[in-house]
């Protein structure tokens, strides 16, 4: 019985060593021969693998991805310094991009091609990272109990009229910290502060863990009102019609809040070329229908057409405030609803 | 002589597992700028009564249940008894995300249940994020105790009990006076595993949006961008926990528990009546909340998703998931009985302290203790180049640890030491110090004696250290999600890549995967328990 147990142990530690050798062997000159691009990406695999496939398609270049939570991802290029394998960081919410240009792991990119067609408020000032497709957070509203001329903008959700009726999601969403920092740019830390106190006067419920449960609380009528970022809606209503509506914040009221998934220059890139193509090719034509209509997302660019979903939800104007002030101010609107004890 | 060297070698590895914690210490001198007055100010009043709820309830909880369902399933026989067994091990092959977001597709307000009821006019009373989260983690985290109480009773309990009951004690009674205390270190066992998991939880407390100190420590991270404010945050939540353990063992420091020698011939005291289906409802019922209802309800998502899921692969992230699991299993086995074969030849407070340091990584939150050994081992790499290149060796000599399976493996037992060493230790607790005796006349020392009379005494305690292990790292995301080389996407990875865009549905699919793979090593152990258990009769 024992000896059993003993032989097991040993077995196991000779296919454990014995794998590992094999897997260091097979992973080391298969990096030095064909050269793969590296990418960090807090995407997730089933929205990034089709667009570097058809990528390497177009170019011949393969592609090799680490998926992760942003920050693990900029602490571990940190860690890696000099010696990182990665070329590309590719990632969701304006204050994650700026906080990697911030801890110095991305570098500047001189492109013409995306200075042309990324508008200046969705990329970094100094050029570090690039908004590739946009989510728009905006308002969602019960169409059974709610006429759209109620709605105007964020802030209106304040009002008393919404007393008991607005659903939240949690504030530890990076979404809404970057909501937030964004009202605070345009309207200052004091009366954003009064608004955020006003929506968890209003809350309906307990806030939501995820934009998705929020939309079926909507459906459901349990709240009135509430704000998500468009493609979760997108999703459910691929499944079937639900009655929510989309209300987009007019150009008068300060225009839709915009959020961007975007992607940089590792600053000690082993392969800058490919990642500058790469990135140069997820604003061209095809990587732009992939890269957006993937997630339903908007493209960057304004003449690819949307996926038919988005496309049916009509125009908007965004809010055109820098998206790096999002990044810049989030640790502040953290602090602001800590305070105002938005969960 | 001799026992000088073990004890360097354990005190060792206490500090490659240390290595986290040691970047967790470096960050008290930086600066967190106002960070961390903000959190004191308006997050920790809360975040620290939440999290000493849900640590003593899921305590208190799991140790009711585990303790009450290994009792029933040892002593006495009721219908089912044998089956129950083993199935009540199983919930512990489900992640206690994966647990909670499945009850709650199936309770919460907009589930096709709570919708049917609703339109009987029956609703489902409101839970609250607190309850709802100290009923997930205690039914993924109970087995824990159940495992480790069910080697105590079975292996010490019966025979004592038989000894009380001639005595004239009633059962009942000696359950109390003579069972459970000599259970205590098993049962101790347990419930650490269960407290340290809970602290370090994010997972599930995240489905339910309970705030706790892990989902603190993650917004100073990710929402606040200061990695210094949270690993300060970790820095206190490990003080808390060595402060506990402390206690613990003040308290138990005059006793000594050693084994009485032969395992007993297998006979268990019947039930009778109504007692006999009292004990069924209860494990059944319990079988049922913790394993069947969640897994029911991932298969049924699973129907709806598995064309658009399932793929090839599958067997890449299965290869990956097993090879990682089984690896970390075996090491993480094999430094349990180093350092407890070590603590035993060179007892003494600084071996004793390097033991206890080595198994701190299970309380830290998964992703803080992953970057720390990231940081710490990029370090150590970059640490180690530059010597080469010093002593003139120039980039001959580049030495590379991040990216390979190794580190991994470091990371994986700095996480899990604590679960595999719980059994082994308590294993080593149980030995005799006159079989020690004995052994010296025979004059079997060092590594003779540990091969020959501690290996065999300890196989019951490494086999479930490397079932617990297998299952755990199976289940593990955080250490996997930095440190996996290209290509080791793991099924729990999958759980990843779909969760975090909200498809709670499709992500039943690796959910599943893991859960069958969770099967396979809880069976073997049921095995071999029955085959150990015919040869003595």
């Amino acid at each position: 019985m024992n000896n059993r147990i003993l032989m097991l142990c040993g077995v196991l530690l000779v296919t454990a060593c014995g794998g590992n050798q094999k897997g260091t062997e097979t992973a080391a000159p298969a990096v030095e021969e064909s050269a793969p691009l590296v990418v960090y990406s807090s995407r997730a695999e089933q929205l990034i693998a089709p667009i570097f496939a058809a990528f390497t398609e177009d170019t011949g270049i393969e592609v090799q991805y680490v998926t992760d939570d942003p920050q693990p991802l900029i602490e571990r290029l940190k860690a890696e310094g000099e010696n990182t394998p990665a070329s590309v960081l590719l990632t969701v919410d304006a204050g994650n991009l700026w906080f990697a240009a911030d801890q110095g792991v991305l570098a500047g990119l001189d492109s013409q091609t995306l200075k042309a067609v990324v508008p200046s408020f969705l990329r970094d000032s100094q050029d570090r990272w690039f908004g590739l497709s946009l989510r728009a957070r905006t308002i969602v509203y019960d169409t059974r109990v709610v006429n759209p001329s109620q709605l105007s903008d964020y802030a209106s959700l304040a009002d008393e009229q919404w007393q008991g009726k607005l659903c939240l999601r949690t504030s530890k969403k990076v979404y809404n910290q970057s909501l937030v920092a964004m009202l605070i740019e345009t309207l200052g830390a004091a009366p954003t502060e009064t608004i955020v106190e006003g929506w968890i006067n209003n809350l309906a419920t307990d806030v939501f863990p995820n934009d998705t449960k929020l939309i079926e609380a909507v459906a459901d009528g349990r709240c009135a009102v509430g704000i998500v970022n468009t493609y979760y809606l997108g999703r459910l209503q691929k499944q079937g019609e639900l009655p929510v509506g989309l209300y987009f914040p007019t150009e008068a009221d300060g225009g839709v809040h915009v959020n961007v998934s975007g992607a940089g220059v590792v600053k000690n890139a082993a392969n800058p070329e490919a990642a500058q193509l790469l990135l140069e090719w997820l604003v061209g034509d095809r990587g732009q229908a992939l890269f957006a209509n993937e997630n339903l997302e908007f493209p960057v660019r304004s003449d690819v057409t949307p996926h038919p979903i988005v496309d049916a939800w009509g125009p908007y104007s965004a809010s055109t405030v820098p998206l790096e002030n999002a990044g810049i101010r989030q640790a502040e609107a953290v602090k602001l609803m800590d305070r105002a004890g938005y969960r | 002589m001799q026992a000088r060297l073990w004890q360097l070698m354990v005190v060792a590895i206490a500090l490659v597992m240390a290595l986290p914690m040691i970047v967790a210490v470096a960050a008290l001198g930086a600066d967190s700028a106002g960070v961390w007055s903000h959190i004191v100010e308006y997050v920790l009043p809360r975040v620290t009564v939440n999290t000493l709820l849900l640590v003593v309830g899921v305590a208190v909880l799991s140790l009711l249940l585990g303790t009450i369902a290994a009792w029933l399933t040892s002593v006495f026989d009721f219908p089912g008894q044998r089956w129950f067994a083993w199935c009540l091990m199983l919930p512990l092959a489900l992640p206690g995300y994966v647990t909670a977001f499945a009850l709650s597709g199936v309770f919460e307000y907009s589930s096709p249940l709570a919708g049917a009821l609703r339109f009987w006019g029956i609703s489902l009373p409101g839970v609250s994020a607190g309850l709802a989260s100290t009923l997930c983690l205690t039914l993924t985290l109970y087995p824990y105790v159940f495992l480790l109480a069910r080697q105590a009773f079975l292996s010490q309990g019966r025979r004592s009990l038989e000894v009380a009951q001639s005595l004239g004690m009633r059962q009942a009674r000696g359950m109390w006076r003579v069972a459970l205390p000599f259970a205590r270190p098993w049962l101790v066992a347990g419930v650490s595993l269960v407290i340290m998991e809970t602290l370090a939880d994010f997972g599930t407390v995240k489905v339910f949006n309970f705030d706790t100190f892990t989902t603190a420590i993650y917004s100073a991270w990710f929402g606040l961008f200061s990695l210094t404010a949270a690993l300060q945050m970790s820095l206190c939540l490990l003080v808390l926990v060595v402060a506990a353990l402390w206690l613990e063992r003040r308290a138990r420091r005059l006793r000594r528990y050693t084994g009485v020698g032969q395992k007993d011939p297998q006979h268990r005291l019947p039930l009778t009546g109504g007692r006999r289906w009292l004990a069924t409802c209860f494990c059944g019922g319990l079988f049922v909340i913790a394993f069947l209802v969640p897994v029911g309800q991932l298969v049924v998502w699973a129907i709806d998703y598995v064309q658009l899921e399932w793929s090839a692969r599958y067997w890449s992230y299965l290869r990956a998931s097993v090879s990682l699991a089984t690896f970390a299993a075996v090491f993480v086995a094999l430094l349990s009985v180093l350092l407890g074969f070590g603590r035993r030849r060179a007892p003494g407070r600084t071996t004793d302290s390097a033991v206890q340091v080595s198994t701190l990584g299970y309380a830290l939150p998964g992703t803080v203790l992953a970057v720390g050994f990231f940081v710490a081992l990029s370090g150590v790499q970059d640490g180690l180049t530059a010597i080469g290149r010093a002593l003139g060796a120039g980039d001959a000599f580049v030495v590379t640890l991040t990216g390979t399976l190794w580190v991994m493996l470091l990371a994986y037992a700095a996480r899990f030491l604590a679960v595999g060493f719980s059994p082994v230790g308590s294993g080593f607790e149980r030995i005799s110090p006159r079989i020690d005796d004995t052994a010296e006349i025979l004059g079997l020392r060092g590594v003779k004696r540990l091969r020959q009379v501690y290996l065999p005494l300890l196989t019951p305690g490494i086999a479930t250290a490397l079932l617990l292990v297998f299952v755990d790292v199976m289940k593990e995301l955080p250490i996997t999600l930095i440190t996996r080389p290209f290509g080791w996407d793991t099924l729990s990875v999958r759980i990843f890549q779909m969760t975090t865009e909200g498809e709670w549905q499709r992500a039943s699919i690796p959910a599943l995967t893991i859960v069958l793979c969770g099967l396979i090593p809880v069976m073997i152990l049921q095995r071999q328990k029955s085959n150990s258990r015919g040869a003595t009769n």
